[in-house]
């Protein structure tokens, strides 16, 4: 069976994908993980997943413009440059 | 944001990892792609495994108990190189197992470095720094690969390197610093491999006409990633009162190294099986592939 590891470098990051190994069952797929990636401690936590149990996920559907959703739906450099040249010509 | 799409065509997926981008394993990739990758991170995983036949030879010869360790760490680090990339050769569509039946039976290659003898310490001080400084900057550039696990991998790998040259330069440094007999030691093994070393990465072949840098499998070309070596180490090497046995090496005011042709047709010799220790190595590695059968079947039999 093939297990994909994950591997977190610090307590509190994000686990990261490291690599997989090939092993008849977790407790042997542990043994290869620990050498392969914490011999020097550099791992604060390993996760071990078998790759079947993987569920993929790839591709969005984008027929529609949704920019309004995100940062880069909004332009606002020159707007802000009209908002404030009208401020600075209002009379105070 | 859409996912980007990988091209499902030869020319269009060229053209998507030429601009940068990277794949999967579960991706379509062009038949040819997958051809190039085998073979070059197959060639990887091989030279990894050879790699430390050179080096165990020594461990029982070590001066210190404090170098065996850590030439038995370096040892342990490597093959363990090799099971990570023989896993990406596997993830590719070419079992470890067939790997290996190929690598032994001659038909497979590996870097002309490993076909090499080691006669004294020197030589495994100089494998370990300057050996290990050239493959490390082919290895660095394998960082943006465009096939992701096998760049994933790499970080790890260029990691524990960093510290297999230090380490190299430790034993060095104690060598050029001891007597006059140690400090001849060291500059035999340079004088021994500064010819394998400059074939190292191959002839200066174009980028532009390297297939493996077409298909972004690596970033630099052959000769950038020599005279990044050269840039690097040879400083490094005077420095310590050490010839470079190259009457020809000099830098040129626009900083490019110029030094004697390598001897190309030793290289070819050399890699296409035919190394003054490629065959007793081979037939090492014979013997423990057959020898551990067992523990392979009983471990897949679990």
């Amino acid at each position: 069976m093939i297990y994909e590891i994950f591997r977190q470098e610090r307590k509190g990051q994000a686990f990261e994908h490291a690599g997989s190994v090939v092993a008849p069952n977790a407790e042997f797929a542990e043994a290869w993980a620990r050498e392969q990636y914490g011999r020097r401690g550099e791992s604060a936590a390993l996760w071990l997943v078998p790759r079947d149990a993987i569920h993929d996920v790839e591709g969005w559907a984008d027929e529609f413009d949704l920019k309004y959703r995100r940062v880069d739906g909004y332009s606002i450099k020159a707007r802000l440059k009209e908002a404030r040249e009208r401020a600075s010509s209002r009379p105070r | 944001m859409a996912a980007v799409e990988i091209p499902q065509d030869e020319q269009a997926f060229l053209e998507y990892v030429q601009a940068g981008g990277q794949v999967e394993t579960t991706d379509w990739m062009p038949d040819d792609y997958r051809a190039k990758l085998i073979k070059f991170i197959e060639m990887h995983g091989n030279s990894e495994l050879m790699g430390v036949l050179p080096e165990r030879e020594w461990i029982l010869r070590a001066p210190t108990l404090q170098r065996k360790l850590a030439l038995t760490a370096k040892v342990q680090d490597e093959v363990g190189h090799a099971q990570l990339i023989y896993r990406v050769v596997e993830d590719l569509g070419k079992p470890r197992e067939r790997c290996l039946a190929d690598l032994v039976d001659g038909k497979a290659k590996f870097h002309n470095v490993f076909h090499y003898p080691t006669k004294t310490w020197g030589d495994v001080g100089v494998i370990a720094w300057l050996v290990d400084a050239a493959a490390i900057i082919s290895q660095k550039a394998l960082l943006k690969c465009s096939y992701a696990p096998y760049a994933r991998i790499m970080k790890k790998i260029c990691w524990e390197e960093s510290f297999h040259i230090l380490h190299g330069r430790d034993v060095i440094l104690a060598m050029v610093t001891g007597t006059r007999e140690q400090f001849e030691l060291v500059q035999e093994a340079l004088d021994r491999w500064w010819g394998p070393l400059m074939q190292f990465h191959g002839n200066p072949i174009p980028r532009e006409e390297d297939p493996m840098f077409i298909w972004r499998i690596k970033s630099q070309g052959n000769e950038e990633a020599r005279q990044q070596f050269l840039e690097g180490y040879v400083p490094q090497i005077r420095e310590l009162g050490l010839t470079v046995p190259d009457p020809n090496l000099r830098r040129t005011d626009e900083g490019v190294w110029k030094y004697t042709e390598p001897d190309w047709n030793e290289l070819k010799h050399v890699v296409t099986g035919h190394g003054p220790r490629t065959e007793e190595r081979l037939a090492f590695r014979r013997r423990f592939l057959d020898q551990e059968r067992w523990v392979r079947d009983a471990v897949l039999a679990a």
